[in-house]
C-alpha cells in the first residue's frame, strides 16, 4: 500500500456544548471560546489506517480543513502514529458547507496524490451532516462504503470491508482507491503513547492554501456554498405541569386516569 | 519567568485524562469494595507511558521527567487517587534503580517496571521506625557473600503485587549504618505480611514484609554498603514527596469540581446555592488552594528536573498540598450538606483518599521539621 489519507476535522468538544450557540446572522454555529477536539469518529478512521499501515505499509497522511490554530489537535493525530499532515488553511475556505468543503478536500487528496484509501468518521459530531464522504468520493471519481464496521486488508491489493447494514451487515471486496466512512464500532482508536507525543514534534504539518490546491473560488466558502440555512429558533424543552383538586382520593383516581391517558401504563 | 506549559505537556495531561477518565471508572467500585488494585490496568497503563514516565529510554521508559510525571499523577488523582498512589510508589522503585542500580541491575528491574509486567515497590518503615528511619530495627547481616535479613517492614504500597522489592535494613549503626537490597520474590525467608484494610485510597494495596532469615546475595546491594539512607531519603524525599504532593493535588482538582457543580445544581431558597456568599467564600478558598499548591508542585518539580537541590519544596509541596486537599474536602462536604457524607457521592471519598495522603510519604511535622531547619539557617548565629 502506498498511501492512507485520513480525513480529520477539529470539532468543539461536547462537554462545552453547553456553550454553543447560533450566530443570527451567518446562521452558523459560533464556536469562538470552545475547546475543540478531534471528531471522534475520525480517531477510529486513524485506528483503522495505523494497523493498516502495521499489516500492509505505506505512509499515514492526516488532512485536515481548519484555520492554523488547529494545529495542536493535528498533532494529536500525529502522536496518536499518523506521519505526517496537510492542514488546508485559507480565509477563502471559511462559511464552506459540506459540498464546498468536500471540493477543497478532494483538491487536498489531489495534492497530497499517490493513495490507495481515504478514511473518514462516517459523521462530525458537530454538523452531523454525514454527506462530505460520499460527495469526496464523487469528485474523485472513486467508490465509497459507508458505515465500516469491519476492515482487512487480505492482501497488497485488497480490501475486505464489512459495512452495516439495516437489518444486518454486508461484506464487500474492494480494490484500490477507495473512501471508507467508518463508524464507531470498526475499532478501539488508541490512546496517544507518551513516546508518540515526543515523535509527533518533529513529524511535518504542511499548511496548504488555495494557491497550492487551486479550488475555483466560485466553488468555495460561503457565498460558494449551495447550502442556504432557511431560518432558526431554539427548541425549549420544559416539564409539562398540571394541578390536580379535589379530596385525596378524586386527586388518586385523577391521577391515574392521566397515567393511562398518557399511554405509561396499557390497560 | 513562565507559566504557561508547553505543547507537549498540554497533550500529555490531555492523552492522560482521557484513558483516566475512560478506563479507571468502571474499576472503581470494585476497588472500594475490596481494597484491590486492577492489575489488568498495568498493561494499558504501559503501552500509555504511564509506568515509564521518568525511566530513561534505554531501560524501556519514556524518560520524559518529574513536570511530566506530575501531570500523569494529577490527572489520574483527579479521577481516583488509588491509581497515582500505586504509581507513584512504581516510579519509586524506577528512581531508587536509575539512581543507585548498577548497570546490570538496571538492566534486570527497569524493563519489567516500565513494561508493566510487575509493580516497584520501596520499603524503607518497619515497626520500629517510621519517621525515626535510624530507628528501624530489621536488620542485615554479612556472612560471606550473603547478608541474612530479619524483621519486618509495614505500610509498604504495592506489597503484594511486586515481583522484587527495594527495602532497607541495618547493617551497622547510625546514619552510615543502614543498606539498601532489591529482594526478587520468592527468596527463602522473604515473606508476605498481613494486608492492610485503610479507610482511603483502598484501591491502592498496602500491606507487610516478614524476613526470617532471608538469604540475599551481595549483589543485590542497591547502592554500597551503609548507603541506605541515602537510598532512602533521596528517594523518598525527590520521588516519593512530589508523587505524594501530585497525588494531593489530583484528589484537590476533583474536590474543586465536585464543590462546584453540587454548587450550581443544588436549589435552595429558589436559585442555586453558588449564589449565596457563603458559598462563594467557601469556593473561593478551595479555588486559591488549588491554585497554590499547583504552583507549589509544578515549580518543585520543575526544580527536579533542572537537578536543582529541593528537599525543602518537596516538604512544603507535599505537606502542604495534602493537608489542602484534607482541608477543602471538609469544606466541600460542607457545600453538600448531608449528601456528602453519602457514599453515593464522590467527595466522602475525596476525603477519605486525603486523609490517607497525610500521613504517607513522611507526616506534615516531619516535613515542617526540615522546612523550619531550612528557613532558620540563614540567620543562625
Amino acid at each position: 500500500m502506498n498511501r492512507i489519507i485520513v480525513c480529520v476535522k477539529p470539532v468543539p468538544d461536547p462537554k462545552h456544548w453547553d456553550k454553543v450557540s447560533m450566530d443570527p446572522e451567518t446562521k452558523t454555529l459560533k464556536r469562538e471560546g470552545i475547546p475543540l477536539i478531534l471528531n471522534p469518529l475520525d480517531k477510529h478512521a486513524l485506528e483503522a489506517a495505523l494497523v493498516l499501515r502495521e499489516s500492509h505499509g505505506g505512509e499515514v497522511v492526516l488532512l485536515s480543513m481548519a484555520p492554523p490554530f488547529a494545529q495542536p489537535l493535528i498533532r494529536e493525530g500525529l502522536a496518536m502514529g499518523a506521519d505526517r499532515a496537510v492542514l488546508l488553511s485559507d480565509r477563502v475556505f471559511a462559511g464552506s458547507d459540506s459540498l464546498a468543503t468536500a471540493e477543497i478536500l478532494a483538491a487536498g487528496c489531489r495534492w497530497i496524490g499517490d493513495y490507495d484509501v481515504i478514511l473518514c468518521g462516517n459523521q462530525s459530531i458537530d454538523g452531523s451532516t454525514a454527506q462530505i464522504c460520499s460527495q469526496l468520493a464523487e469528485m474523485l471519481n472513486i467508490p465509497n462504503v459507508m458505515h465500516v464496521i469491519g476492515l482487512e486488508g487480505s492482501s497488497g491489493d485488497n480490501l475486505v470491508i464489512t459495512q452495516k447494514i439495516e437489518s444486518g451487515s454486508v461484506t464487500l471486496s474492494s480494490g484500490f482507491p477507495i473512501v471508507l466512512s467508518v463508524r464507531k464500532e470498526l475499532n478501539k482508536p488508541r490512546y496517544i503513547p507518551f513516546t508518540g507525543i515526543l515523535a509527533a514534534e518533529s513529524k511535518e504539518i504542511t499548511i496548504v492554501s488555495n494557491e497550492d490546491v487551486r479550488v475555483d473560488p466560485e466553488r468555495i466558502g460561503l457565498s460558494g456554498s449551495p447550502t442556504k440555512m432557511a431560518g432558526m429558533d431554539v427548541r425549549k424543552f420544559e416539564r409539562k405541569r398540571e394541578r390536580l383538586e379535589g379530596t385525596v382520593d378524586e386527586i388518586v383516581k385523577k391521577l391515574v386516569e392521566r397515567i393511562y391517558q398518557c399511554g405509561v401504563i396499557e390497560c | 519567568m513562565e507559566f504557561a506549559f508547553t505543547e507537549r505537556e498540554e497533550m500529555l495531561r490531555k492523552a492522560v485524562r482521557e484513558f483516566a477518565e475512560s478506563e479507571i471508572p468502571p474499576k472503581m467500585e470494585k476497588m472500594e469494595e475490596t481494597g484491590e488494585f486492577p492489575v489488568e490496568l498495568m498493561k494499558p497503563m504501559a503501552q500509555v507511558g504511564i509506568t515509564g514516565i521518568i525511566t530513561p529510554p534505554e531501560f524501556g521508559g519514556v524518560g520524559m521527567g518529574y513536570l511530566a510525571r506530575n501531570i500523569v499523577l494529577e490527572e489520574l488523582g483527579r479521577v481516583c487517587a488509588a491509581f497515582p498512589m500505586s504509581m507513584q510508589v512504581h516510579h519509586m522503585a524506577c528512581a531508587a534503580l536509575s539512581d543507585f542500580g548498577t548497570d546490570e541491575q538496571k538492566k534486570k528491574y527497569l524493563p519489567p517496571l516500565a513494561a508493566g509486567e510487575t509493580f516497584g515497590t520501596v520499603g524503607v518503615t518497619d515497626p520500629a521506625g517510621g519517621s525515626d528511619v535510624i530507628g528501624m530495627k530489621c536488620t542485615a547481616e554479612l556472612k560471606g557473600d550473603t547478608y541474612i535479613i530479619n524483621g519486618r517492614k509495614c505500610f509498604i504500597t504495592n506489597s503484594h503485587l511486586s515481583d522484587f522489592w527495594i527495602m532497607v535494613a541495618k547493617t551497622g549503626e547510625g546514619a552510615k549504618g543502614l543498606s539498601a537490597f532489591i529482594i526478587d520474590k520468592g527468596t527463602p525467608g522473604a515473606k508476605l505480611g498481613r494486608k492492610e484494610n485503610k479507610f482511603g485510597l483502598r484501591g491502592a494495596n498496602t500491606g507487610e514484609w516478614v524476613f526470617d532469615n532471608c538469604e540475599v546475595p551481595k549483589k543485590n546491594l542497591l547502592g554500597a554498603e551503609g548507603q541506605g539512607l541515602t537510598v532512602g531519603l533521596k528517594t523518598i524525599s525527590e520521588t516519593g514527596r512530589t508523587g505524594m504532593a501530585a497525588v494531593g493535588l489530583g484528589i484537590l482538582q476533583a474536590v474543586y469540581e465536585e464543590a462546584a457543580k453540587f454548587a450550581n445544581e443544588r436549589v435552595l431558597y429558589g436559585k442555586p446555592i453558588a449564589t449565596l456568599q457563603a458559598i462563594q467564600f467557601h469556593m473561593a478558598e478551595i479555588y486559591t488552594q488549588l491554585d497554590i499548591c499547583r504552583l507549589l508542585n509544578y515549580r518543585v518539580n520543575w526544580m527536579k528536573d533542572q537537578n536543582m537541590r529541593c528537599d525543602t519544596e518537596t516538604s512544603m509541596a507535599k505537606y502542604y498540598t495534602c493537608n489542602a486537599a484534607v482541608e477543602a474536602a471538609k469544606k466541600a462536604i460542607e457545600i453538600h450538606g448531608s449528601y456528602g457524607i453519602m457514599r453515593e457521592y464522590a467527595i466522602q471519598r475525596l476525603f477519605r483518599d486525603a486523609m490517607v495522603t497525610v500521613p504517607a510519604g513522611g507526616t506534615a511535622e516531619i516535613a515542617k521539621a526540615g522546612i523550619g531547619r531550612t528557613a532558620l539557617a540563614p540567620f543562625k548565629k
